[in-house]
């Protein structure tokens, strides 16, 4: 045990703010991309495993719409700040008439069939967008034009990026957005959806329409994880990368962990990995010898496992009932 | 009434793997075609596809064929007649190909092998893959569903990270390490007493060492095809379809249900572990990074494009899936022949391929090529990703349900049914 005092004397309260904004804002982007995933279950009972890829598809929208064709910017004056938001949104809506798409051509048919057979379409489409997509963008590394870029600002010493508290702002704003949705009309007919879609075609709920919903809104939100898990302090510094794609699947861990049908599990399991995955990775860098490279981007999935073997359920889920 | 298809008059000639007289005649033809295939003989050779296929670059496709055979059919039982769906796979491919290196490889300075013979490491590859699935099975009985899937695929996502970390076992980074050659010897003799990875002359004949290979594989895949089939037919094979049908059902009529998950996971793991031996021997090196997701989902492919639950579906599948990724080639290669020839349809290929820098078209076949147009390679995922899906939506049984309804069609004719 003669690391430990060392381990001690590292962290000084800087470094745990530091890492505690780290893990804040990673936590955010898991829960973003939880919330996607649970959107979709909710509605469609299942997976949607093409989440990642539909992620790489939205940064592709927005270095498309926001660079190449600089569409509020030619029009609007104003700052940088206000198109990069509006070109956002429009990425967002872009990926989300691409989710409809999808919906609308592959998944409306499979209403009532067996939930794995749609499980395995959106596998499907996994790999088909991924690469389409992954060809169209990391091959040529594209610039999102994030307008706070690589700056930062102190607290104390501690160094926090702009992107860490945007991305915990824009998580805020879209959990707040869902749970006023689902105590609409259309929030409640999507929960009778989840809970039986033939119960709830019986009572004349246009499921269709619930599946587009939430396949648009999932799509949407995959869009913003994608572009926010792009920006500078993240793996690709700026540029729309392929790790969009395979960083949605390190949020599954987060959506099993919170329960895959639960919202507050989305946001609760989506913090609570994050967190597991920054701290592991700051106060347990000192043993990389026996855990290797990287081992924090291993965690989510070892906490996964462990937490499985407590709540096959997730801390939220609905845990299910088996009857004869 | 005699000779009458679908007549039983036993019940141990119902359960027989292949029941009617002419099934027997066809298989033993079948797999003489099938030894004969890789040799110039007269009569083999005026029967479609087999000079083809028995090529010498296409029987290294052959072979890979095989391999992926085997590694389906243990995916097969698990999700095909236990009904538990897998996306790890791959990284029990990954545990079976470790441990043949371990046990079969060089021992160098900075690389571990005990370099043992073949006969002990692939019956280990299997055995330990075995028990790293009855390992993981307390985890993985308890979910069940989408559940499922996800904590399979969170194995492969640690099995990387752990290949990378045990850089004596996996080698160096990106690189990989050597694998143990498919030579058969009793020990650790100099020469070996079958030499299946080299050419030489077996018998009256000159043998190369991919028809070498090819023998090898086939009787291996036949063996353990068997031995699938078989499974079915036993008292687990029939308390895994009793799991699948209705799980609770199942358990109260007396099947232990986790006993019986942990059986189909170790036995499915045994077939992937032998599966990724022989794939990483007869490849001879391969990268941490080739046991991915994408190698696990391309099984659940097979089974969904061949038919979940039948052997004859997982043998369908893996001609399919892995013909796929050459015939994709192929064709690209033949339409950019026919962009550049003088044909009706050139401007239509023209137009589908481009063929030179600048050129109009979505597909070009220089694998540098960057961006736009995409290459042959990326061409043959997305066409495989987008034939899961329209299996899904238009044949859930994939082509053996074509074949099903092909042959009900000529049974009832002339009544639809």
């Amino acid at each position: 045990m003669s690391s430990l005092p060392m381990l001690f004397a590292l962290s000084t309260v800087d470094t745990f703010v530091q890492t505690f904004f780290k893990a804040m804002a990673l936590g955010s982007l898991y829960a973003m991309l939880a919330l996607g995933f649970v959107l979709i279950f909710k509605a469609t009972q299942t997976v949607n495993f093409a989440q990642g890829a539909i992620a790489l598809t939205g940064t592709w929208f927005l270095s498309i719409i926001f660079i190449d064709w600089d569409v509020p910017g030619r029009w609007l004056p104003g700052p940088n700040y206000v198109h990069w938001v509006i070109a956002l949104l429009l990425a967002m809506a872009a990926t989300a008439v691409f989710g409809l798409i999808i919906e609308r051509l592959a998944i409306r048919r499979m209403i009532g069939e067996p939930i794995f057979s749609m499980a395995v379409i959106t596998l499907g489409l996994e790999v088909a967008i991924r690469v389409v997509a992954s060809d169209a963008v990391s091959l040529t590394p594209r610039i999102l034009g994030v307008p706070w870029g690589i700056q930062t600002f102190k607290i104390g010493e501690a160094v926090v990026s702009w992107s860490y508290i945007s991305a915990i702002v824009a998580t805020a704003i879209v959990f707040l957005i869902t749970w006023r949705f689902l105590k609409t009309r259309t929030g409640v007919a999507m929960r009778a959806t989840a809970f039986d879609q033939e119960a709830a075609l019986a009572q004349g709920i246009n499921v269709g329409r619930i599946f587009a919903i939430a396949w648009a809104a999932g799509a949407a939100l995959a869009a913003m994880a994608g572009i926010f898990s792009s920006m500078s302090p993240w793996a690709a510094a700026g540029t729309a990368s392929r790790e969009g794609a395979f960083f949605a699947f390190r949020a599954l861990p987060a959506v099993i962990v919170g329960g895959l049908d639960s919202v507050i599990g989305a946001l609760v399991g989506g913090l609570l990995i994050g967190f597991m995955e920054i701290f592991a990775g700051q106060y347990l860098s000192g043993y990389v010898g026996v855990l290797g490279v990287g081992y924090q981007q291993v965690v989510p999935y070892v906490v996964m496992l462990i937490a499985l073997l407590i709540k096959p359920y997730g801390l939220f889920g609905t845990e299910e009932v088996r009857r004869v | 009434m005699k000779g009458r298809p679908n007549l039983y008059t036993s019940y141990q000639d119902e359960t027989q793997l292949f029941s009617t007289r002419t099934q027997k005649v066809a298989i033993v033809l079948f797999l003489v075609v099938l030894v004969l295939m890789p040799f110039d003989l007269p009569v083999i050779d005026k029967i479609p596809f087999v000079r083809f296929l028995g090529d010498n670059t296409w029987l290294r496709v052959v072979n890979r064929m095989l391999i992926f055979c085997i590694s389906a059919l243990g995916l097969n039982i698990l999700s095909g007649v236990a009904g538990q769906v897998s996306l790890g796979h791959g990284f029990f491919m990954g545990v079976g190909a470790y441990t043949a290196v371990l046990m079969g490889g060089a021992n160098t300075s900075s690389l571990w092998g005990w370099g043992l013979p073949m006969w002990l490491w692939l019956p280990a590859a299997g055995a330990v893959a075995a028990g790293v699935g009855i390992l993981v099975a307390p985890a993985a009985v308890r979910v069940r569903g989408l559940y499922l899937a996800i904590v399979t695929l969170g194995l492969v996502f640690i099995g990387l990270h752990l290949s990378r970390v045990f850089t004596e076992i996996a080698g160096p980074g990106s690189l990989g390490r050597k694998w143990p050659k498919l030579q058969f010897r009793i020990w650790k003799e100099e020469t070996p007493l079958i030499d299946f990875s080299d050419k030489g002359h077996w018998f009256w004949f000159d043998i190369s060492r991919n028809q070498k290979t090819y023998l090898l594989l086939l009787g291996l895949t036949v063996l353990f095809a068997l031995a699938a089939a078989n499974i079915g037919r036993t008292r687990t094979g029939r308390a895994l379809a009793a799991i699948r049908d209705r799980d609770v059902a199942a358990e109260i009529m007396g099947v232990p249900e986790a006993k019986y998950k942990t059986i189909a996971f170790a036995i499915s793991s045994f077939y992937a572990g032998v599966a990724g031996a022989l794939l990483a021997s007869m490849v001879g090196q391969m990268p941490p990074e080739f046991w991915d997701l994408i190698l696990s989902v391309e099984f659940v492919a097979i089974l969904l494009i061949g038919g979940m639950g039948r052997v004859s579906g997982v043998l369908y599948g893996t001609f399919f899936v892995v013909m796929s990724h050459r015939l994709v080639e192929e064709v690209v290669k033949w339409a950019s022949r026919q962009a550049e020839g003088e044909g009706i349809f050139a401007a239509l290929w023209d137009g589908l391929i481009s063929v030179e820098n600048g050129d109009f078209g979505f597909i070009t076949l220089s694998e540098s090529a960057l961006g736009y147009p995409l290459p042959a390679s990326a061409l043959d995922e997305v066409i495989y990703g987008l034939l899961i899906v329209v299996f899904m939506l238009f044949e859930p049984l994939g082509l053996y349900g074509i074949w099903i309804k092909i042959r009900n069609y000529w049974k009832g004719w002339p009544f639809s049914y």
